[in-house]
């Protein structure tokens, strides 16, 4: 195991790029990295071949999304109002603290004292588990890749694998000291003694977390995805069940479920579809011998009305949290999902991290990007991710005052000497006397250039600039011409 | 990145653009063009656009260098100074007064001209349709080259091989990838050899490189081994700003490789006479 | 206020003066390009939920109770859980009272909490009925009823479950329109045994639900 683990709260958020110089550190988290997200890329593109069908599927997608954004408000009282008629219990949340507040309300009235969890990102945004365990509930993760992160005391690095940093070995270490088994790094070995200790868990458990891929209006159902089955048990076997999703989540239709469905199986994992979709629609009915007796929705916002607030910044929430612009991200794949600090890392981290935890709390996520646009190429609802980075970035760099405030925690990069260096830039690169005068003296004194030029020259010999610029060049040589 | 960019209404939800058609070339070589060298061309690949105004004279083409040019803006855009971005794009757009096509040396500066400056002026109605204008007619060299001046190049060097690293916007805005391609693919005696994670991006991003040194740092170890690992002996690109970055890279790693700009090599390489090129 | 009334309040504020998008979706998009004629989705189905780990038997209504009582003594499972009142359960009760055989069916009549151990412990394989197929991907619908409940088909670590080659639709939307409405308490895409990648990518099978899948398509049904 690395010895370099970073623990990630959301307080080293602010410490992206501290965490990303340890994790490039890591050789074997690089190996793994790299190798995981080649192979999810290869099998992305296996399984959508035909561009014109992919590509026309995610224009869809896209709409679908915008489309219901659009009537978000009015989708959310159909869901709910379709969801209390068939006898799931709908609350609301502004905040992660009273999401918890809701989720532990629950718990107590049932006295219950074991809860286990399908896969969740919006019960991470929570810390849902930390939130149960300091009032004396078991919160035990059943996805394998959760549990095998659980068990080390570390957060998802990946929104669908999150264990993905980690190679056998490293969980068979894992599991040798943590549950005293004898060490194996076969895989097969590895899930039935994990599958074995979890079937009693979930035997016991009173009650049942899970998150929702897409919340269908129309007919009131919670649609959930997964390949494990660990979905299907939590939601069925403990006599409750809590859902817990972002405000987001909601489509108008089941028809919508179709394509979103198979972009999201396909850009995530590269399968048509997976093991179980699992519909719900209501809790256990009087002539039913077995599912939940209670069923409760939690809608989230925790920022994301502020996202929604402006509508270039409301393309963030048409995520399906597939995963695979982090997949593509050539930043993701080299410093790993801890790094970021954030609940949700990589492309879709940067842009709705600032949202949940505000720009002060993550001010270097929206620089840590070239810009490289792989993540919008391949966003199966085609989030402008890059935009979306850049309008953060200036957002970041505002002062602190200007209004209106779009971004909790607004200008938290701003600095007065570097709006004053882009005001120079701006005279240099309007001002043709200015910026001759400039470039005459670089490749007139280019030969004095300094070998340091701070953060450039750790990667880099210094450049030297050329000895005549090509103004002076092309002008030289087009006269002659003429 | 904002050919997702939609023009709506404020509070409008956005759905992004439909997908663009393939790109329709003018059938006649125009008589006039305006070169746009770019500001990284500008001070330290200065021979990258004279050979760019030599392949272009070539095709018989007058070339325009309106000397009041000096940056595209991409770097004020790019960090979030949207403003400065502006005013310097606006400072551009006053010299490119006639209709001429705009050949612009690097990518992701054409890019910037082609899908970005219609972002920075939304909304300036007038100044809008004037970008939008502009970006019909502006053209990375090597696709100016091979689509609309259909060039045909005859080699006139000894074999080689060489590897191809093209920057992420000008691949995703503009396939420049494939462009430079076909126009390798004329050299005979040229072998254009793949490196691994071809597309992926050299690390570069502008004010990535000096805001987060260890993650590009990374990001272009890899680009240049990939490149040397090719066996090529050569390094071409379409853009400067990721040549300054994998040179400088290949020279602090004491790799002896340095890549060249792709009117360079194609100038080079179609000269019977190995002259000076000024 | 409310959170409800909050949040509510701040997404209408943020849409003011705007209208809701036309509702985008098109058809054509999700069911043209997964069309396939009649004996294709045979083919089709069987060929992805085989390369899925699962096993897809074509047989025919005459012959499924006998292939369903081998496999499982080929497995030497001598305890299945049936559904009695369903038409397949009651051919199947049928078929093994014809047989003498010694296979012990279970019914799962009464609420989990009475018999979960013995669910848990106690009962190597399931046998449903299904509710469609899908072509397009190798699933199988299921939904669950009193008769079958949603524990049938995830508990027991083998599933079988009876597919008629009728009821196999092109894709996932043409399957759809067949749902009933109001949308059942629980309705489930199946398509094959449980799995997982979660380390290092490498694929596992019976992760939390079963194990191993098999098929029996009826293909004159």
């Amino acid at each position: 195991m690395s010895s370099q683990r970073i623990h990630t709260l959301d307080v080293t958020a602010q410490n992206l790029k501290s965490n990303a110089r340890l994790s490039l550190k890591d050789q074997q988290l690089r190996t793994n990295m790299r190798s995981a997200m080649d192979s999810l890329i290869s099998k992305r593109l296996i399984s959508m071949p035909d561009e014109d069908e992919r590509e026309n599927l995610r224009e869809l997608g896209n709409k679908i999304k915008a489309s219901a954004l659009s009537q978000l408000p009015d989708l959310l009282e159909q869901l709910e109002s379709n969801l209390t008629k068939q006898g799931i219990q709908v609350h609301w949340a502004s905040t992660t603290e009273e999401a918890n507040a809701i989720v532990l309300n629950i718990a107590q009235a049932r006295n219950a004292k074991q809860v286990i969890k399908g896969k969740s990102m919006v019960s991470e945004e929570m810390a849902m588990n930390e939130h149960l365990t300091e009032h004396g509930i078991e919160a035990l993760e059943s996805d394998m890749g959760e549990y095998i992160i659980q068990l080390d005391n570390e957060k998802p690095t990946h929104i669908i694998m999150p264990a993905i940093h980690k190679n056998a070995q490293q969980v068979g270490k894992l599991f040798e000291s943590r549950l005293a088994l004898p060490y194996t790094d076969d895989v097969d070995s590895l899930i039935q003694s994990a599958r074995s200790i979890l079937r009693e868990k979930f035997f016991q458990a009173d009650i049942g977390i899970s998150g929702v891929n897409f919340a269908v209006a129309e007919t009131g159902t919670l649609l959930l995805v997964e390949n494990e089955g660990n979905g299907r048990m939590s939601t069925t076997v403990p006599p409750v069940h809590i859902a817990v999703t972002g405000i987001e989540k909601v489509v108008a239709n089941l028809q919508d479920t179709v394509p979103l469905l198979s972009l999201l199986t396909r850009s995530a994992l590269g399968q048509g579809i997976t093991t179980y979709v699992n519909m719900i629609s209501a809790p256990r009915q009087p002539d039913e011998l077995d599912g939940p007796e209670e069923v409760h929705l939690v809608l989230l916002d925790n920022g994301r009305s502020q996202a929604f607030a402006d509508s270039e910044l409301r393309q963030t929430l048409n995520c399906i949290r597939c995963g695979a612009c982090m997949n593509h991200c050539p930043v993701y794949t080299r410093i790993g999902g801890q790094a970021y600090g954030t609940v949700y890392p990589g492309p879709i981290g940067k842009i709705i991290s600032p949202h949940l935890l505000g720009l002060e709390n993550t001010p270097d996520h929206p620089s840590a990007s070239s810009l490289c646009g792989a993540c919008g190429e391949v966003c199966p609802v085609k989030i402008p991710i890059p935009a979306l980075l850049r309008r953060l970035r200036e957002e970041n760099v505002k002062s602190p005052k200007q209004q209106p405030q779009i971004m909790a925690g607004q200008g938290s990069r701003y600095s007065n000497k570097e709006a004053l260096l882009w005001k120079g830039w701006q005279a240099f690169n309007t001002k043709p006397l200015l910026y001759k005068t400039g470039t005459f003296l670089a490749t007139r004194l280019g030969q004095f250039t300094p070998s340091k030029l701070g953060a450039w020259t750790q990667n880099h010999s210094a450049p030297k600039p050329a000895k005549r610029s090509l103004h002076e060049l092309a002008k030289k040589h087009l006269e002659k011409k003429s | 990145m904002s050919h997702l960019y939609y023009n709506a209404a404020p509070q409008e939800t956005r759905v992004a653009k439909p997908r663009k058609a393939p790109r329709s070339y003018p059938t006649h070589k125009p008589a006039h063009i305006y070169l746009y060298g770019t500001c990284v061309v500008d001070l330290f690949f200065p021979e990258a656009g004279m050979d760019a105004i030599h392949l272009l004279e070539r095709e018989g083409i007058q070339v325009n260098f309106p000397q009041a040019q000096s940056c595209c803006g991409q770097p004020a855009y790019t960090s979030g100074y949207t403003q400065q971005a502006k005013d310097v794009a606006r400072s551009q757009l006053a010299l490119l007064t006639e209709d001429w096509p705009l050949v612009v040396c690097s990518g992701s500066c054409a890019g910037m001209f082609r899908e970005h400056y219609s972002d920075l002026f939304k909304d300036e109605p007038e100044t809008l349709a004037q970008v939008t204008a502009l970006a019909e007619r502006t053209y990375e060299l090597s696709e100016f080259l091979l689509k609309v001046c259909q060039v045909e190049l005859t080699d006139q060097g000894e074999a080689t091989q060489v590897a191809l690293h093209t920057s992420c916007s000008a691949r995703r805005e503009m396939n420049t990838h494939l462009h430079a391609r076909e126009l390798l693919n004329q050299l005979t005696q040229v072998e254009r050899l793949d490196h691994d994670h071809e597309s992926e991006c050299c690390g570069f991003g502008g004010t990535f490189s000096v805001r987060m040194p260890d993650i590009s740092g990374a990001m272009v170890a890899d680009k240049t081994q990939a490149l040397q690992k090719s066996g090529a002996q050569q390094v071409v690109s379409a853009d400067c700003g990721c040549l300054l970055n994998i040179n400088g890279a290949f020279e602090k790693q004491n790799i002896p490789l340095l890549g060249q700009h792709l009117a360079s090599f194609l100038w080079q390489r179609t000269q019977v006479k190995q002259e000076p090129n000024t | 206020m409310s959170a409800r009334e909050k949040i509510l309040a701040s997404l209408r504020q943020s849409l003011e003066g705007t209208q809701p998008l036309a509702d985008p979706f098109d058809a054509s998009l999700v069911d043209k390009p997964w069309r396939y004629c009649p004996a294709e989705r045979v083919t089709r189905l069987k060929e992805l939920m085989t390369a899925v780990h699962s096993e897809v038997h074509l047989t025919r209504s005459a012959e499924w109770p006998q292939l369903l009582h081998e496999l499982l003594t080929q497995r030497q499972i001598n305890r299945l859980l049936t559904a009695p009142s369903t038409t397949h359960g009651q051919a199947f009760s049928a078929y093994c009272q014809i047989q003498d055989s010694s296979l012990k069916l279970l019914a799962y009549d009464r609420p989990i909490e009475e018999w979960k151990r013995e669910l848990f412990d106690d009962v190597p394989a399931s046998f449903t009925g299904t509710l469609a197929g899908i072509a397009a991907t190798g699933t199988l619908v299921v939904q669950p009823s009193p008769a079958e409940p949603r524990l049938m088909s995830l508990v027991p670590p083998l599933h079988i479950a009876l597919l008629k080659a009728s009821q196999i639709y092109d894709n996932l939307y043409q399957a759809q329109q067949a749902w009933p409405r109001p949308m059942p308490s629980n309705l489930l895409l199946i398509s094959g045994p449980s799995k997982t990648a979660d380390i290092e990518q490498v694929l596992a099978y019976g992760a939390h639900g079963p194990k191993d899948l098999i098929v029996l398509l009826v293909e004159d049904a």
